[in-house]
C-alpha cells in the first residue's frame, strides 16, 4: 500500500488552491479599490466643474489679502497664498517643537514625584495625572484662552515689570534686541562654545573610558556656551539695543509679542501630554527590577546618582517607544490651535485659505500631507534614538 | 548553669510605628523631603481653601437669572439654568423623554455586564454593540412607530458627544478587526494596502479628517446626493478610529501563541472558522481594556466637532457663555464641562484597569 502513495499529490481542484485564492482575492481587492477611487475622482471633478472651481496648485501663486497675527517670516497682505502654506506650517513646527521640549521636563519631573517616597508629593503628582489626562485637550485651551488669559487686564491697564514687560489681554510685550554693528562677533563666539562643547564632551567620554576619569562637562559647557559670548558682548561695547513696546492709542507698539493664542495653546498643550508622559516614565521606571536599585546602593551611589547613571537609562528602554507616540500625538493635537485662532497651519491654511480659494481638495491633501510627512520624520528620528539605546545583545 | 530564658521582645520604638512612624517614613525621611512637605503643604493652604470657597461655600446654586449671582463665588445658576441645553442641546422639550428612555435602557443592560455570576455576558455585550444603537436610533430620530421625526441638527450637548463616541467605536470595531487581519495576512496587496490605510489615518490629527468630512466628502459624493452634518462627522470619525482600533486588535492577535494558528489549522479549519472560533475570540478578551481606552480616547476627542459646527457638550457652554445676557462665567461652564468628561474618562479607565488586572493570568512582577 506504501509504495502506492503518489509521490506528487493529486492535484487540487483550481479554486482550492491556496495561492490561486490568494490571487483572486487580491486581484478583486484592487479592482474593487480601483473603482471606487475611480468613481471619487469622476464625481470630484464633475462636482468641481459645476461649480466653476479650477483644480490644480496654481492659485497658491495668487495674492492672499490678508493679514496673519504671528509669523516667523515676513508676511503681509501681498504676499501668495503658497507664503501662508509656509507660515502656517513654521508655526505649526514652532509649537510642536517648543510644546514637546515642555512636556518632557515637566512630564519627567511630574513622573519622578509620582514615585517619591514623599506621601504628599506623590499624592499631588497623582492628582494632577489623573485631572489633565481625563479632560479634553480642546477644553483645555479653550479654558486657557478665553478664562484666564483674556480675563487679563487691558492694554492701558497693563502689569508692567519696570516698564519694559508689559501682560495684558493682548499678549506678553517684551523689548526686542536689535543687533548693532560688532553683535556678529558674539554670535561667532557663541557658535564656537557650541562646537568647542560638542567637542570636550567627546573627549571626556572617550578618557572616562579609558581612564575612568571623569570631567566635569556640564559646567565646561556652560562657560563655554554662555561666559564666553558674555564676555566678547561685554568686551565688544555691548552692541546691542533694546526696541522697547509702546502703548499707542488701544495697544502697544514695538517689541516682541507672545500672542495670548500662542501661549494657551503652548500650556494646554504641554501640560496635557506631561500628564501622559509621566504615567510612561513611571511605568517606565517601575519597569526597572528593584535589584537595580540595591546593586547600586550596595556599590556606594547615593540616590540621585542611582536614579540617574543607573535606573533612567535601563527606563528610557521602556519609555522611548512609548514617548515617541505621544510626541506624535502632540505634533497632530497642535492642529487645535484653530480653535483659538492661533494661526497654524490648519487654522491658516486648511481655514483661512480654503475659504478664500474653495480649492478643498489641494488644501486639505497638502495639510494632511504635512502632517504625514512630519509623523514619518519624528518615527524615523526616535526610532534611530531608540535603536542607539537598546540593550545591546549577542 | 541557669537555662537561657528569652525577655519578652521590646515594643518598636514609638517614633516608628503609628501615626509618628507614618508621618517620619512617609512625610518627614530626611531634611530635603521635609522641606518639600511644607512646601506642598503650604501651596495647598494657598491654593485649595479660596478654590473650594469659590466652587462650594460662597457660590450661588439657585436662582434663574444672572442677578442671582451676587456672591461673589462661583455663579453655578448659569449652569442649572442651561442644564437642559448642556445634555441634549435644542431637542425638542417634549421629546427629551425618548433619550432618557434609551440613557436608561443602556444603564439597565449594562449593569448586567459587572454582575460576576452573570453568564450569557458575551452574548449581552454583542447585543450592547450591534442590537441597541439601532433601538437608540430610531428612539432618538423618530420618523417610525409613531414618534415624531427629530433632526439631527437639533441633537446636541452631552448626548450628541456619547452617540458621537458610542457610533465611533462601535463602527470601527468591525473595520478595525478585519484591518488588523488584513495587516497580518500573507498576501501582499491585501497587507500593503490596510498598512497604508492604517498608518495614513494614524498620521493625521482628527481635526483635518473631520474638515476633509465636511469640505471633501459632499464633493466625492455623485451629484443630488448629500449627507447631514452628523453623518459626514460620524464618517470622518469612523474611519479615523478604525486605523487606531486595528492596532489595538493586532497587539492582540500577536499575543496569541503561534500554536493556536497551528492547531486550529490542523483541524481543518478554515481562515474565517479558525479566526472566528479560535483567534478573535482569545484576541479580543485581551485587548478589551486597550479598546476601552481608545474609547476614552474617543469621546476626549470628539469635543473637536466644536471646529466644524456641530454642538456637543463643550460647543453648546463655549455658545452659552458667549450669550450677551451670560457673559464673564466661561469659568463655572468650563469648569462644568471639565467635570463631566472627568467623571466619564476616570470611571472608565478604572473600569480598564480593574478588566486589566482580572483578565492578567500571568505571575505578577515584584
Amino acid at each position: 500500500m506504501a509504495s502506492e502513495q503518489p509521490s506528487v499529490p493529486a492535484k487540487a481542484k483550481l479554486w482550492n488552491r491556496p495561492g490561486f485564492r490568494a490571487l483572486v482575492f487580491q486581484v478583486l481587492l484592487v479592482a474593487v479599490l480601483l473603482y471606487f477611487g475611480l468613481t471619487i475622482l469622476g464625481n470630484t471633478l464633475h462636482n468641481l466643474e459645476q461649480r466653476g472651481i479650477s483644480t490644480g496648485f496654481g492659485f497658491l501663486n495668487n495674492e492672499a489679502g490678508f493679514g496673519i497675527v504671528m509669523s516667523l517670516i515676513e508676511f503681509n497682505e501681498s504676499h501668495t497664498f503658497g507664503r501662508t502654506f509656509l507660515v502656517g506650517l513654521l508655526n505649526t513646527v514652532l509649537v510642536s517643537f517648543l510644546g514637546i521640549i515642555l512636556a518632557t521636563i515637566l512630564g519627567f519631573l511630574i513622573g519622578v514625584a509620582r514615585l517619591s517616597r514623599n506621601w504628599i508629593v506623590s499624592r499631588l503628582a497623582a492628582v494632577y495625572i489623573e485631572t489633565f489626562r481625563n479632560i479634553p485637550l480642546l477644553l483645555q485651551i479653550l479654558f486657557w484662552y478665553f478664562a484666564v488669559l483674556a480675563q487679563l487686564p487691558r492694554p492701558k491697564q497693563s502689569m508692567t515689570i519696570g516698564e519694559t514687560v508689559f501682560l495684558n489681554n493682548r499678549g506678553l510685550y517684551m523689548g526686542a534686541p536689535v543687533p548693532e554693528a560688532g553683535f556678529w562677533l558674539t554670535a561667532i563666539a557663541f557658535a564656537i562654545g557650541i562646537v568647542a562643547t560638542i567637542f570636550i564632551a567627546r573627549w571626556a567620554h572617550k578618557r572616562q573610558d579609558t581612564t575612568g576619569q571623569q570631567f566635569h562637562t556640564v559646567w565646561a559647557g556652560v562657560g563655554l556656551i554662555i561666559g564666553l559670548p558674555a564676555i566678547v558682548f561685554l568686551l565688544s561695547g555691548t552692541p546691542l539695543a533694546w526696541d522697547l513696546p509702546v502703548l499707542k492709542g488701544f495697544n502697544f507698539k514695538g517689541g516682541m509679542v507672545i500672542i495670548p493664542e500662542w501661549a494657551a495653546l503652548l500650556l494646554a498643550l504641554s501640560i496635557y501630554t506631561a500628564s501622559f508622559i509621566a504615567e510612561i516614565v513611571r511605568s517606565g521606571i517601575l519597569s526597572v527590577s528593584h535589584g537595580q536599585t540595591e546593586a547600586a546602593h550596595a556599590l556606594g551611589l547615593r540616590n540621585a546618582p542611582t536614579l540617574r547613571l543607573i535606573i533612567i537609562p535601563q527606563a528610557m528602554r521602556v519609555i522611548i517607544p512609548q514617548l515617541t507616540s505621544q510626541y506624535l500625538n502632540l505634533t497632530k493635537n497642535s492642529s487645535l490651535a484653530t480653535a483659538v485662532g492661533y494661526p497654524d497651519l490648519v487654522a491658516v491654511f486648511a481655514g483661512t485659505t480654503l475659504n478664500q480659494t474653495g480649492q478643498a481638495v489641494e488644501v486639505i491633501a497638502m495639510t494632511m500631507g504635512v502632517y504625514l510627512t512630519l509623523s514619518l520624520l519624528i518615527s524615523f528620528y526616535m526610532n534611530w534614538y531608540n535603536k542607539r539605546k537598546q540593550l545591546v545583545e549577542r | 548553669m541557669s537555662k537561657f530564658v528569652p525577655q519578652p521582645d521590646l515594643p518598636a520604638p514609638i517614633t516608628n510605628v503609628g501615626v509618628i512612624g507614618w508621618f517620619r517614613r512617609n512625610l518627614f525621611p530626611s531634611p530635603l523631603d521635609a522641606a518639600m512637605t511644607l512646601a506642598a503643604l503650604y501651596f495647598l493652604y494657598l491654593y485649595v481653601p479660596p478654590l473650594l470657597d469659590w466652587a462650594i461655600f460662597s457660590a450661588d446654586w439657585f436662582g434663574d437669572s444672572r442677578d442671582a449671582c451676587t456672591s461673589g463665588g462661583a455663579c453655578w445658576v448659569f449652569v442649572s439654568v442651561r442644564f437642559k441645553q448642556f445634555m441634549v442641546g435644542l431637542y425638542p422639550d417634549a421629546e427629551v423623554w425618548r433619550v432618557s428612555v434609551a440613557a436608561g435602557l443602556f444603564v439597565a443592560l449594562m449593569i448586567p455586564m459587572f454582575i460576576k455570576g452573570f453568564k450569557h455576558k458575551a452574548y449581552l455585550g454583542a447585543f450592547i454593540l450591534f442590537g441597541f444603537p439601532f433601538i437608540a436610533f430610531i428612539l432618538f430620530s423618530g420618523g417610525s412607530f409613531g414618534l415624531e421625526l427629530v433632526e439631527t441638527n437639533m441633537w446636541g450637548g452631552l448626548f450628541l458627544t456619547l452617540v458621537l463616541s458610542f457610533v465611533g467605536i462601535v463602527a470601527a470595531l468591525p473595520l478595525g478587526i478585519l484591518l488588523a487581519l488584513g495587516r497580518r495576512s500573507n498576501m501582499p496587496i491585501v497587507k500593503s494596502v490596510c498598512v497604508v490605510f492604517i498608518e495614513f489615518w494614524r498620521g493625521v490629527p482628527l481635526i483635518t479628517v473631520l474638515f476633509m468630512s465636511s469640505v471633501m466628502l459632499p464633493l466625492f459624493l455623485p451629484e443630488g446626493m448629500n449627507f447631514d452634518k452628523l453623518l459626514r462627522a460620524m464618517i470622518g470619525i469612523v474611519l479615523f478610529q478604525s486605523a487606531y482600533m486595528a492596532e489595538v486588535v493586532r497587539s492582540g492577535l500577536q499575543a496569541i501563541p503561534k500554536g493556536q494558528y497551528e492547531a486550529a489549522k490542523a483541524l481543518g479549519l478554515s481562515y474565517w472558522e479558525s479566526m472566528g472560533l479560535i483567534i478573535l475570540p482569545q484576541a479580543l478578551k485581551l485587548v478589551i481594556p486597550g479598546i476601552v481606552n481608545t474609547f476614552i480616547a474617543l469621546f476626549k476627542d470628539t469635543t473637536l466637532v466644536l471646529i466644524i459646527g456641530l454642538f456637543d457638550l463643550l460647543s453648546m457652554i463655549q455658545s452659552a457663555s458667549q450669550d450677551a445676557k451670560w457673559l464673564g462665567f466661561e469659568i463655572e461652564g468650563y469648569v462644568f464641562a471639565a467635570l463631566i468628561f472627568w467623571i466619564f474618562c476616570f470611571g472608565m479607565s478604572r473600569y480598564s484597569m480593574s478588566l486589566e488586572r482580572k483578565l492578567e493570568t500571568s505571575h505578577a512582577r515584584n
